[in-house]
């Protein structure tokens, strides 16, 4: 039985939003890939059809998941959960190799990276786990212990192939509903003491070659040709964007051709130098207010899956535009996540359009439970 | 479904926790507003003038290429520095003004450079160029002077490769630039377009040591492309030294001997299988790939009949004459079809069906036994213990010798040689094996091809007792702070099929061979202080009757190639030899005496 009100109580505004930052996103790859003085090749116009291709496959999800209830995801939380570490076990071994590390899995045309997917099931089932054992006394330490597994696990993997960033993402995305749900603050301070005696215990275990991974990891000018070079270049290409930035395909920092990141993880900088300080804060604002509008669904929700599940999908969006527009600002160190809807990259897209698709649908079915 | 909705905690519980996010998050977007109204409105005229000229660059330092040395230290291949004029298109402006001076400068036509330009166009802009590598100083000190009016110009001093000696060119190998299917291959990310790379030989095998790792600097430049500032230097890690087996002193030795020759020396040590000499002639200058060469210096190259990029010890197969006596010895003891006190006569031919077969003798060699059947090489002799072992028994054999495989030495484009076996003749032709193809099998001519480095492996085990070493090039690979990356071991490859017996009765036969006045080498290869044992062979290119029919023109083209194979001293070996002359004539004048020397060479100085 199909419910009038489901389509009375649709959420057009998130929708709206999610449109416009796929529409930016399409514009800043434009930049990145044409440069005003150069033609187009065939090459570079592949980059964006694929791109579309990603976003078309991303909004079919985003449908489907319209017509399933997602409280469906509540009973289906640990066969999705299982299914995704078997497919993360599944890569370790039979996945493609890019650049050192193997994080794709190949079915004939169709490729995708299952730590993407991961971050999707963690989310559904601490969200699961949370909305059973959630008390107002806040969680003790023996409650954290099986979220802390759930977490740990895919993470395990995920480092094995090796992918920090995401395998971070996930941990913190894990933090952010763990915050949320409330934890009793003795627990809290355990825990923050623990972490502070185990950091340096657990640095000298590491090996020499591990410790030097971190550092170069967590300070970009130990690598000034590498990830140092180009966030100076990012620098000055946001900076050269000043107010109104040059205009679109006008941006020259594109011709230094600091490949590929430029289009995926670097992407920001690209808008920000043809738009300037207003296209930037455009941009900022756009992601401020679908944040807000997230936490709005949150709150409406009336059950607390909904709520849990829409607070961590606010978390994975949160958490990887801040830490990308973070890093090529020169805040943080350069750990390869992408921008949400811009940065280009399937996997990247159809997850965020999936976790929209999610939350469009708790906003929808707000009403069931009047 | 409402058993779901938790009633216990109410909505203002979920509310006040909410907003206890909105802290955080609102406190995130304060920092990356105020970040960027820092970036582009506080410093964004100052930023704004550093993108104009894209002032910071990254420029490449090249590493040092590990050096090659011999095994006992003494410099093989060495570097040194060029100077590589190059241009980064987009400083050169104005662009035209500039490529007539250049052109002047560096004595290349404008067309050409302008090619040069255009070849590069797909690639980033501001990606130097290079113009002209190793340029004299006269033309660096013209670039120089008129620095100012050349934008974009720069001066790069570059290590270059050099071949200080030319020795053991067909070993060592050589360099030269990477080309487009290079670069396109997975493995070698790091590379760029004008880099070098090794082409060949121990360059090619060991370029993951040799190379070292890229360093880098990044610098500000002015409007003209000049460096104003240098941020941050990554120096770039040398490459490792690579200690080969080989010995200088008896390479050149080796060399020197077969000047003027076509052919092949391998000295090897029996305890170890250590290459002490690897010659392959005529040889080239390897400089000439660094360098890069005319098309007409390549076709020269390449056409030239007597091959001088071919490595003869590997890639050369020829039929093994004589010296394949040896394996029909060990067939022949081992299947138990003659013993020591069983003598053949020998009249100067064998019959078989309506055909007669010669012995390299023509009156014959009369009674004889198998150690002097060794000794004076009687074919006769071979072709009846031959004829009972049958072709595929004796292939078995061979085969089992290490012959018809490769050896597996740390080089490229090794041959493995061929062993026919009757079934092979079947596939290959479609006819049956004749009885008397198995005659010219047992006395090493025929269908049989075997490399001097196979040819090595086997002496040197018969020396050594029975133990198939690997030949090994390489001895050791350091870092340039004298860590041991690599320390070679001998390998045991396998053990000669030949009993202890056996193989008494086969030295005995071999150190006849040189020591005994009927000995096929006695007057060319036997030695007063060192005893030496050994075997001729005497590859036919042509059959011999065949040759007394026709009158050819250049007689030397179808002269037999020379074999011998050779250890010393005759008990507890240093050394074993492999020699072949091409086009050479007799294994006893030819070869061996290049063998004697080679082995008095090494011997002599030890002591």
């Amino acid at each position: 039985m199909f419910d009038r009100r489901l389509i009375q109580c649709f959420d057009w505004g998130l929708l709206l939003l999610t449109l416009l930052l796929l529409g930016v996103g399409l514009i800043a790859l434009c930049s990145a890939v044409f440069s005003a003085k150069l033609d187009m090749t065939a090459a570079n116009t592949t980059l964006i059809m694929k791109q579309l291709i990603a976003i078309g496959i991303g909004m079919l999800f985003m449908i489907f998941l319209l017509f399933i209830d997602y409280r469906n995801l509540d009973r289906w939380a640990y066969f999705i959960y299982f299914v995704t570490v078997l497919m993360l076990i599944w890569v370790l071994y039979y996945g493609h190799f890019v650049a050192g590390s193997r994080r794709w899995l190949v079915f004939g045309m169709l490729r995708f990276q299952p730590s993407e997917i991961a971050k999707l099931s963690v989310i559904i089932i601490l969200s699961h786990y949370y909305s059973r054992t959630i008390t107002d006394q806040g969680l003790s330490f023996k409650d954290l212990l099986i979220p802390l597994i759930l977490t740990v696990l895919p993470c395990m993997f995920i480092l094995k192939q090796p992918d920090l960033g995401t395998a971070g993402l996930i941990f913190l995305n894990a933090s952010a509903m763990t915050w949320f749900v409330k934890v009793k603050k003795r627990t809290l301070i355990a825990i923050a003491t623990i972490l502070v005696i185990c950091l340096p215990l657990g640095w000298f275990m590491l090996k020499d070659y591990q410790q030097a991974r971190i550092k170069s990891f967590l300070d970009p000018n130990r690598d000034p040709l590498g990830s140092g070079y180009h966030v100076i270049q990012s620098k000055i290409a946001i900076g050269s964007g000043r107010m109104l930035g040059k205009g679109f395909l006008q941006g020259t920092q594109n011709d230094l051709a600091f490949l590929p990141e430029q289009h995926t993880d670097f992407i920001f900088s690209v808008l920000a130098e043809e738009w300037g300080f207003v296209g930037s804060m455009t941009v900022i604002i756009l992601y401020f207010l679908l944040i807000m509008w997230t936490l709005y669904v949150a709150n409406v929700s009336r059950d607390i899956f909904g709520k849990l599940l829409a607070v961590g999908i606010c978390a994975m969006i949160f958490w990887q535009m801040s830490i990308n527009i973070g890093m090529v600002m020169g805040l943080m160190p350069v750990v390869g996540v992408t921008l949400p809807f811009i940065s280009y990259g399937g996997s990247s897209i159809v997850t965020t359009l999936i976790g929209i698709g999610i939350l469009l649908n708790i906003s929808m079915r707000r009403f069931m439970f009047d | 479904m409402s058993n779901n909705y938790i009633k216990t905690i109410d909505n203002d519980y979920y509310r006040q926790r909410l907003s206890n996010l909105l802290i955080i998050i609102f406190l995130a977007f304060a920092i990356l507003v105020t970040r960027l109204f820092y970036l582009q409105i506080i410093e964004g005229d100052n930023y704004y003038t550093k993108s104009e000229n894209n002032c910071i660059r990254l420029q490449r330092i090249p590493p040092e290429r590990g050096l090659i040395y011999d095994r006992q230290g003494v410099l093989l291949v060495d570097n040194r520095p060029s100077f590589d004029i190059e241009i980064v298109p987009k400083d050169a402006r104005p662009y035209k003004a500039v490529l007539p001076d250049l052109s002047k400068y560096l004595n290349i036509s404008k067309k050409e450079l302008i090619s040069k330009l255009k070849k590069a166009r797909g690639s980033a802009v501001y990606r130097p160029i290079i113009l002209k590598r190793d340029v004299s100083r006269d033309v660096l000190a013209k670039i120089e002077v008129n620095r100012y009016d050349l934008p974009g110009v720069q001066v790069r001093v570059t290590p270059r490769r050099h071949y200080v000696h030319r020795t053991a060119v067909h070993l060592i190998g050589y360099l030269s630039e990477i080309n487009s299917s290079e670069l396109k291959k997975k493995g070698l990310k790091d590379y760029r377009q004008g880099d070098y790379i090794g082409k060949y030989g121990i360059e090619k095998t060991l370029e993951k040591y040799l190379r070292g790792k890229q360093g880098g600097r990044q610098v500000e430049v002015d409007v003209n492309g000049r460096i104003l500032k240098v941020n941050v230097t990554k120096k770039s890690t040398p490459g490792h030294n690579v200690y080969l087996t080989i010995d200088a002193d008896l390479q050149k030795k080796a060399e020197l001997l077969l000047e003027g020759k076509n052919g092949a020396i391998a000295a090897m040590d029996p305890n170890t299988g250590m290459i002490l000499a690897f010659v392959s002639k005529p040889d080239y200058d390897p400089n000439i790939f660094v360098d890069g060469m005319t098309h007409d210096q390549w076709n020269k190259l390449v056409n030239d009949y007597q091959k001088p990029l071919h490595n003869k010890v590997l890639q050369g197969e020829y039929p093994p004459g004589s010296v394949y006596k040896i394996v029909t010895t060990i067939a022949g003891l081992e299947e138990k079809l003659i013993t020591l006190n069983e003598k053949i006569q020998c009249f100067g031919s064998y019959r078989l069906g309506n055909r007669s077969y010669r012995c390299w003798k023509k009156y014959g060699h009369g009674w004889m036994n198998i150690e002097d059947a060794i000794a004076q090489s009687c074919d006769v002799f071979f072709y009846q213990l031959g004829l009972q072992l049958g072709v595929d028994r004796l292939a078995k054999y061979a085969k089992a010798c290490g012959l018809g495989n490769k050896t597996g030495i740390a080089l490229e484009l090794e041959r493995p040689g061929l062993i026919p076996t009757s079934k092979w003749k079947l596939l290959q032709t479609g006819e049956e094996w004749q009885k008397g193809e198995t005659l010219s099998i047992a006395i090493g001519q025929g269908f049989n091809l075997v490399t001097p480095i196979q040819m090595l492996c086997l002496i040197a085990a018969v020396a050594n007792n029975g133990i198939m070493y690997k030949p090994q090039v390489i001895k050791c690979i350091q870092t340039v702070g004298g860590q041991h990356l690599y320390d070679a071991q001998p390998k045991a490859m396998g053990i000669l099929p030949a009993s202890k017996k056996t193989l008494r009765i086969l030295k005995k036969g071999l150190w006849e061979v040189v020591n005994k006045v009927r000995g096929t080498a006695y007057w060319h290869a036997r030695d007063k202080s060192i005893e030496i044992s050994g075997k001729t062979g005497t590859a036919q290119v042509i059959s011999l009757k065949k040759q007394e029919e026709k009158e050819y023109e250049d007689k030397t083209r179808y002269e037999d190639h020379a074999w011998f194979v050779a250890y010393a001293p005759s008990v507890e070996s240093k050394i074993a030899v492999a020699v072949l002359v091409e086009h050479g004539g007799h294994g006893s004048s030819a070869a061996a005496p290049i063998a004697k020397e080679i082995i008095k060479a090494y011997l002599g100085r030890e002591k």
